[in-house]
């Protein structure tokens, strides 16, 4: 039931450490505009949450205005480009010892600025103990919230907007963590809170939970009956010690009973027959180690026992487990994953949470912020300001995190638009967008890693040079090399500190550092240089297409598709283009052409510049010619060199100025330009703009493009979808290429048709 | 199949004493009955006592040593019986009689006669030879081989005479005869006999009498034929034994139809074993007879008698199982129907060390048909089970009778020192649904480590007079009442052991206060499971059995009260009075059932 913390010993609240010296800007961030305060008080570890704002830097681009003048001139950028101030709001989390909380409080007080806010919510076991230190502190009502409804609604959201979020735990395997991809469907599910006792939750909607049952043999109980028979006070001490016992001195095993013949008779000797049944009938003296297994045992299978049994009962197999006994100790999360396999035979899963220990903190939040209706918005992880799994915010460094205790921070930004899945998806339920899961390839994860650090110096380069008249450019990419650098090094240890380790997770926590020091776009010049070339070359391309026969163009322009993704001065020694390629699927393709036009074409564009204007654009023309409508998806937001939404609309109406099929299909709605509501060189496809969904499902498309190494082999190379489909892109990674058998540029060129 | 054999001894109660001292025990059992070692010649006391060294035992050995060669000649072992039985037998057991040799040795002052009964059962060929001089044919070994199995078979307390009459198979028999051939009890005793008899000899009627060419085997079966008479029943002593992990569970069937004539043929042994038994309600320092459990005048086989309830601690079984080599108990070849993980465990010590056979039972088979049993005769004339009315209030709380007759399904939670819950649907109908290793095992292990008790009924003494709340955390703890969102009242235990996290705490409560909640603690997580499954399994009523419950109205209540209040009276809990001793109750009546399937 109630949770009560743990890490710490006893009664150590009490006494509150006021010297702590934090590094408040790492810590309790964007203070400033900081409003709707929530905190989680457990046994040991408090919780706070609040809501604030954040002002970014974004890379805006704009047309110039043509209206009157004439055609530009040759040097002039065919748009441009200009950084603004942006503000997103953003959600915090901080997790730290019961004893920083005096320290803590005071100052929150003196960096808060707002003075709007009148309330905190608070929540947790040591809420009530702590409701007079926090009014008087930080002059805010304390208003309490239930703890369980808490619980849930802070599981709902992480659940909700936080891919892989879950996982299993496997001691003995590599990886010990194996992260679950959301289930599009989060409902119904079991949650079973092991607190000091264990609260068993049935979850059926968002705001539908019901109580069914619970235990008092809970972490209370191993922490309260362990320090009685081990004279050990501190929960992690006995978790240490039961992690070397061997409890098969203490319990009586079948085999204590049945002697040998329990083999014959089919039975596992090393089922415990009776916990500490061998202390009951031996007159001698256990040790210490042992009694703490056997109890750890005792609990864990009684827990899972009682958790199969309300799983059965209510026809769940999904059962997540949280609070303090849980909570990132493996010794618990092995114990507790055997018991549930042992007593459901496998058919229910134990699944942890990486955010398990905030839940009640985000719910707590939540309740308190209901007026602003956090729930319509997705919401992101943002890996720059959290620290993982596992992790208490190494980014400190060594020195700084001694001084600052362990404090543990998750932040999350709010989405502008929600993502759903794409309605495509054979089976949204089994889609990992991942084709390389670093956690489990130990050999590719070394290599990425140390692929990333080694860019790391280029991406330095390329941000201080995008912003050339910002003083403080090279200070700020510093810090950024810093921040990313430390991450890399986390992820070297910690490979599942947020969630699988993929080449997509790291690519995208670059681009969440580079935003965090205000590099929004490094390439936006670039992109920008590119584009302004790649448009003056698209009426030559295209009369030189249409020069071609039906065949030679079609050719022509899937070689256009895949050549904008190879850099532009050729190093290949033997032509790519010779085929076949390394997946060749073109004959069928083009087989396929020659039948009845598809109806509406998805693609994802990967590139700015030539890619996107004279590899992308003049296949979408083909496709129109056919009749086929097609919905081009660029990303909401900058990521490396691709191309975004926005840049794509200035793009389209440059073409559309200079090409009528282009022109009239944008008039008529038979192109359409949509944002797909990330800003990650990869492609999720369980994570898309609402409104992309929307529109596929009533243009009713029935081909889906994607190409780009980023798009159709780091993720999606093994996608399914319901529909024809064409992943395309050229390797421009030796290592990868060798690894599909290939070398460096070989194309990939995969055509496919779902089974009838 | 096994056999039973002997008995076994007494001594062996006490399991702090095991292995040591005898004289201990001996005391107590001189103490509990002094007389009788002298009626018996030692092996009453055996039970008690195992007197093993004494030289009284070794008078009682070398009488029945005599009788049994006598009688055994006499024709009556000879009879006839299909060659495969024996046989098998033999096989089975190789090297068994080296063993028993070795065991005896101590024994016997006497060299001859403990002879035959070392042979025992079986009924080696070999062992001919060994056994005592005095038999004929004994010096000849190839030559009489088979004879001479019979003899040494037969355990030299006076089987052969059993034959004769046909009583034997009782275990009553004439009174030795001198001399001649090695008593055949092979029949009865041979410990090895008797498993092979089931499968091996489909006809039971008697049969005449077949001079030669008897395995061992054989002439057992033979002379239960003909000891039956009238009706198939198995040999005395009546035993059903159900060794579990913690405790040892024996029934013990006493005749008291016993004619006049059959009391004097009743062997030495048996009469001791009996009047040990019935005459004692202590057994060495930790064997004790439930004699408030005891069921007079019941028939069972078409003998009338009383049945008792034994029971000691597992620890004591390798004093036991020597007690029954030491007073050869393996003489009085009863089967020896055993159920429980230790029928399996021990089974090689029994063989080996005591000579003795078990015929091994599945523990929920004998379980639930030891109940159903139970349940049917009725517990003397009052009904077997019960139940707790007005369960949820302590005042109006009382125990009232209930009416099995019609008991599927129901939920059988037995409790022992690890629990097993069954769903039993009908009389061979049921299944295991779960298990927990929470059980009465746990309650006293972690009495016994916390409070530094020693005994259960230490245990419970100290948790009746504790308060759980001192060291459990309750709802109204944490949350200053009832938690009203969940429906929980404020009194509800919300982490067992949860106010030990403090070390204030820890420093105020009393060991009675630990003691109690540990007992609350293990009762309610069973009553939560029984609960879980029965919801599950869709039943509604809940019979909760096993050890755990003696003496043990704390429990019974709270699970009374946890069934009711949790279902909102859907439920019911069902006690039953014998609640640890169905399964040795089954294993017995597996004993009639062998012989009946025979």
């Amino acid at each position: 039931m109630a949770e009560c913390g743990a890490s710490g010993g006893g009664s150590s609240g009490d006494t509150l450490d006021k010297s702590i010296t934090l590094p408040p800007d790492e810590i309790f961030r964007n203070l400033e505009n900081a409003k709707r305060f929530a905190i989680d008080i457990g046994g040991s570890l408090t919780k706070l949450a609040y809501y604030s704002t954040v002002q970014h830097k974004v890379a805006k681009v704009r047309s110039f205005d043509h209206s009157g003048k004439d055609a530009e001139h040759d040097h002039e950028p065919p748009y441009e480009i200009s950084v603004q101030e942006e503000i997103t709001a953003r959600l915090h989390f901080i997790k730290f010892e019961n004893t920083y909380i005096g320290g803590c409080l005071d100052f929150i007080k003196d960096h808060l600025v707002n003075t709007e806010t009148k309330v905190i919510q608070a929540t947790g076991g040591g809420a009530y103990k702590f409701k007079d230190l926090i009014e008087e502190k930080l002059r805010l009502k304390v208003d309490k919230q239930d703890v369980m409804t808490c619980l849930i609604k802070g599981c709902n959201f992480v659940l909700k907007n936080i891919p892989q979020e879950a996982f299993i735990y496997q001691k003995d395997s590599d990886p010990e963590f194996r992260f679950q991809t959301n289930h599009p469907n989060i409902f119904p599910y079991l949650l079973v809170n092991i607190g000091s006792g264990v609260s068993i939750v049935k979850v059926e909607t968002e705001d539908r939970f019901e109580w069914v049952g619970g235990s008092s043999i809970g972490g209370g109980t191993f922490w309260g009956l362990g320090a009685l028979l081990t004279r050990t006070k501190k929960f992690d001490e006995l978790l240490h010690l039961a992690s070397k016992g061997q409890h098969t001195n203490v319990d009586m095993l079948v085999q204590d009973i049945y002697g040998g013949a329990h083999q014959t008779l089919g039975l596992s000797g090393n089922l415990i027959a009776s916990s500490f049944g061998k202390s009951a009938t031996t007159d001698k003296e256990f040790s210490k180690e042992d009694m703490a297994k056997s109890l750890l045992h005792m609990i864990s299978n009684d827990i899972g026992q009682l958790a199969c049994l309300h799983a059965k009962l209510h026809g769940l197999d999904r059962v997540y487990f949280g609070g303090f006994f849980i909570r990132g100790h493996p010794v618990t999360m092995r114990t507790i994953t055997y018991s549930i396999n042992f007593f459901s035979k496998g058919e229910v899963q134990a699944l942890f949470l990486r955010h398990e220990g905030y839940l009640g903190a985000i719910g707590a939040f939540l309740k308190g912020a209901e007026q602003d209706n956090p729930n319509q918005y997705s919401w992101g992880e943002n890996y720059a300001g959290s620290s993982g799994l596992m992790s208490t915010a190494p980014e400190l460094g060594p020195t700084r995190r001694a001084r600052s205790g362990t404090f543990d921070l998750l932040e999350m930004d709010r989405l502008e638009r929600p993502l759903v899945n794409l309605p495509l998806l054979l089976d949204p339920s089994s889609y990992v967008p991942d084709t390389v899961d670093l956690t489990d390839d130990a050999l590719a994860r070394k290599y990425w890693l140390t692929c990333f650090e080694e860019a790391l110096d280029g991406v330095v380069k390329r941000a201080v040079a995008s912003q050339p008249d910002a003083a403080d450019a090279t200070e700020r990419a510093e810090k950024f090399r810093q921040k990313y650098w430390d991450k890399l090094q986390t992820l070297r240890h910690q490979p599942f500190a947020y969630g699988t380790l993929t080449v997509r997770s790291l690519l995208d926590t670059r681009e969440h550092c580079l935003n965090e020091f205000n590099f929004p776009d490094p390439y936006s010049k670039v992109k920008q240089r590119e584009n302004g070339v790649a448009l003056k070359c698209f009426p030559g391309v295209i009369r030189s297409l249409d020069a071609l026969g039906w065949e030679e163009r079609q050719l022509a322009l899937v070689k256009g598709l895949l050549a904008g993704n190879v850099p532009s001065r050729p190093l290949w020694s033997r032509s790519p283009w010779e085929r076949p390629w390394l997946v060749d699927s073109y004959s069928k393709w083009l087989q396929r052409l020659k039948g009845p036009p598809h109806k509406c074409a998805l693609i994802f564009a990967d590139n700015s510049g030539v890619d996107i204007i004279l590899g992308v654009f003049p296949f979408v023309r083909e496709l129109l010619f056919r009749g086929t409508e097609v919905i081009l998806a660029c990303n909401s937001g900058p990521a490396l060199n691709d191309v975004t939404h926005s840049e794509a609309l200035i793009v389209a109406e440059r073409i559309a100025a200079m090409d009528p099929v282009v022109h009239s299909a944008l008039r008529e709605e038979r192109l359409l330009l949509v944002q797909t509501g990330s800003s990650s060189p990869c492609l999720d496809l369980s994570r898309l703009d609402k409104g992309l969904a929307v529109l596929v499902r009533e243009r009713g498309a029935d081909l889906v493009v994607i190409e780009g190494m980023g798009r159709a082999v780091h993720t999606n190379y093994h996608a399914a979808l319901c529909c024809e489909s064409l992943k395309l892109a050229v390797v421009k990674n030796a290592w990868l290429a060798e690894r599909l058998g290939g070398r460096l540029f070989s194309v990939i060129f995969k055509y496919e048709v779902p089974a009838e | 199949m096994l056999k039973l054999v002997g008995g076994g001894g007494g001594q062996d109660w006490a399991c702090s004493v095991a292995g040591t001292g005898l004289g201990g025990e001996e005391a107590a059992f001189e103490v509990a009955r002094p007389g009788d070692r002298e009626e018996a010649d030692g092996w009453g006391p055996g039970w008690g006592c195992a007197g093993i060294p004494d030289p009284a035992p070794g008078a009682g050995m070398l009488q029945a040593g005599a009788a049994g060669p006598a009688r055994g000649g006499q024709g009556a072992e000879e009879v006839g019986e299909s060659a495969g039985g024996g046989e098998e037998r033999a096989v089975r057991h190789p090297q068994a009689p080296a063993l028993r040799l070795l065991n005896r040795k101590p024994q016997g002052g006497s060299g001859e006669i403990k002879t035959p009964e070392n042979d025992l059962q079986r009924g080696r060929l070999s062992r001919g030879p060994r056994v005592a001089p005095p038999t004929p044919g004994m010096g000849d070994r190839s030559g009489q081989r088979e004879r001479l199995a019979p003899h040494s078979l037969g355990a030299p307390p006076g089987i052969g005479t059993a034959a004769v009459n046909g009583l034997l198979h009782n275990g009553f028999h004439p009174p030795p005869v001198p001399p001649p051939l090695v008593c055949s009890r092979g029949p009865v005793g041979g410990g090895d006999a008797t498993p092979p008899r089931l499968p091996l000899l489909p006809e039971l009627q008697p049969q005449p009498p077949l001079p030669q060419h008897d395995s061992p085997a054989k002439k057992c079966r033979l002379r239960r034929r003909m000891d039956s008479g009238r009706k198939n029943r198995p040999p005395f002593p009546w035993f059903g034994m159900d060794i579990g992990g913690t405790l040892v569970k024996l029934v013990y069937f006493e005749p008291k139809d016993i004619t006049a004539e059959e009391e004097q043929e009743e062997v030495e042994n048996l009469k001791s074993i009996r009047k040990y038994l019935t005459s004692n309600t202590a057994y060495g320092k930790t064997g004790i007879r439930d004699v408030h459990l005891e069921l007079k005048n019941l028939t069972m086989c078409g003998r009338k008698g009383n049945l008792h309830f034994i029971r000691f601690p597992s620890c004591a079984m390798h004093r036991f199982i020597q007690m029954g080599s030491e007073k050869n108990f393996s003489s009085l070849h009863t089967t020896l129907c055993a159920t429980g993980g230790g029928a399996f465990k021990f089974e090689e010590d029994f063989r080996m060390i005591a000579d003795l056979q078990l015929h091994k039972l599945d523990e929920l088979d004998c379980l639930i048909q030891g109940l159903l049993y139970v349940d049917s005769v009725g517990f003397n004339g009052k009904p077997e089970c019960y139940y707790f009315e007005n369960p949820t209030n302590p005042e109006l709380c009382q125990k009232k009778p209930y009416c099995l007759d019609n008991p599927y399904p129901m939920l059988l939670v037995n409790m022992g020192s690890g629990v097993s819950i069954l769903a039993v649907y009908s009389k061979d109908n049921y299944k295991r649904v779960t298990g927990t290793s929470l059980g009465g095992g746990t309650f006293l292990g972690l009495c016994c480590l916390l409070t530094g008790c020693e005994t259960f009924e230490e245990a419970l003494e100290m948790a009746a007079k504790g308060d759980s709340t001192n060291v459990d955390k309750l709802v109204k703890d944490i949350y200053g009442g009832d938690y009203e969102r969940f429906g929980l009242q404020g009194s509800a235990v919300a982490s067992s052991f949860g106010n030990m996290m403090s070390k204030e705490k820890r420093d105020s409560i009393s060991k009675e206060d630990l003691a109690r909640a540990t007992l609350v603690t293990i009762t309610n997580n069973i009553g939560s499971i029984a609960r879980m499954c029965a919801l599950n399994e869709n039943i509604d009523r809940v019979v909760f059995v096993g050890n755990f419950l003696r003496i043990n109205m704390v429990s019974m209540k709270l699970l009374a009260y946890a069934m009711d209040f949790w279902s909102k009276g859907q439920l019911k809990a069902l006690f039953l009075e014998h609640e640890g001793y169905f399964g040795a109750v089954g294993a017995l009546l597996e004993l009639f059932k062998m012989t009946d399937d025979q």
